[in-house]
């Protein structure tokens, strides 16, 4: 029985390298421990209506906007660098029969429309953000942020940072198809 | 000439040139929108345990960060609206999760996290306990060997 007890820290050291391991495994694989997944996730897109960004550009929307058919919602900003990196595949997407509805977050008139003037304008519908107030209703930590919205307007999936060409085809993709089951 | 240096010596010295950052953005807001003291002490309480999420280990309320800016705006806004203390934060942790509390709360997925250090108090202890016993024993048996030992013989 003493001997048992005398056995147990070893045992409780390994059970923990055990897990520590698997844990760094999984990290490996591309786990990224810094990513939290949205606590949205499974809970319906927020209701809070976003206004158009200017007249020449088709806007505004709301939550309930969404439901009916499997959206994105993409947030990006003229000032972000990585939004611009993703947006060959967000407008591939776009070209490919997804509407993408975008939240631009924290930018102003003029930018974000010569944005959207310069590279084109993939969205179906552009809600203006200039103070930040929507994305915190999103659960938005910065951009770009794409959600996918299944037809009864429930949150299905979130992906956080730029979508590159192999996001969009490991993980983009199949979780459209999903969202359209 | 000497009460010119004093002046300038109080003017450095005090704390409202040294404000500047988060402290300024408080100062600033507040004095736009004029808001009672009791909402900006329960700002300020409630930003210190939400996490900045694109800081490290940062609370919104020593955040720089523009997330930290409107988050901190949100905390007033909802406080504003009425809400106590624990409405405006489960309000934020229905959009962000328990990962924006600093603190994690104790609950099924956070037993372990609360309970191991308190285990491996025990456990320590128990092994202690264990050894000063087993070493007590082995002295007096030692004890009594030496004494028996030369009779036997």
């Amino acid at each position: 029985m003493k001997r048992f007890i005398l056995i147990i820290p070893i045992i409780v050291f390994i059970i923990i390298i055990a897990v520590l391991s698997v844990m760094t495994l999984q990290t490996k694989e591309g786990r990224n421990p810094s990513i939290v997944p949205s606590a949205l996730l499974g809970k319906e897109a927020p209701n809070i209506e976003l206004p158009m960004l200017a007249r020449n550009i088709p806007g505004g929307f709301k939550g309930s906007d969404l439901v009916g058919r499997v959206n994105i919602v993409n947030v990006f900003s003229s000032w972000c660098v990585p939004c611009l990196a993703e947006h060959p595949q967000i407008s591939w997407l776009a070209t490919n029969g997804f509407p993408i509805y975008a939240i631009n977050h924290r930018d102003n008139v003029s930018d974000a429309s010569n944005w959207l003037k310069k590279h084109g304008n993939p969205y179906v519908a552009v809600g203006f953000d200039p103070e930040g107030r929507a994305s915190l209703e999103w659960g938005v930590g910065g951009v770009p942020e794409t959600f996918i919205i299944n037809a009864s307007g429930i949150i299905t999936y979130k992906h956080i940072g730029p979508i590159t060409k192999e996001i969009l085809k490991e993980k983009i993709l199949p979780k459209l198809h999903e969202a359209k089951r | 000439m000497k009460i010119i240096f004093a002046a300038l010596i109080m003017i450095f010295l005090s704390p409202s040139f040294f404000l500047y950052g988060d402290k300024l953005v408080f100062a600033s807001t507040s004095n736009k929108t004029s808001i009672s003291e009791e909402i900006e002490n329960k700002e300020r309480q409630i930003s210190k345990l939400l996490r900045c999420v694109v800081c490290q280990n940062q609370s919104i309320y020593e955040s720089n960060a523009d997330i930290a800016y409107d988050m901190r705006l949100l905390v007033r806004e909802r406080l504003l609206a009425g809400d106590n203390k624990d409405q405006v934060i489960n309000y934020i942790v229905a959009r962000y999760g328990d990962y924006i509390l600093l603190k994690p709360p104790f609950q099924a997925n956070t037993v372990l996290l609360w309970m191991a250090p308190p285990l491996m108090v025990l456990i320590a202890l128990m092994i202690v306990i264990l050894l000063i016993k087993n070493y007590q024993h082995k002295n007096i048996y030692q004890k009594t060997d030496k004494l028996l030992n030369p009779e036997d013989k």
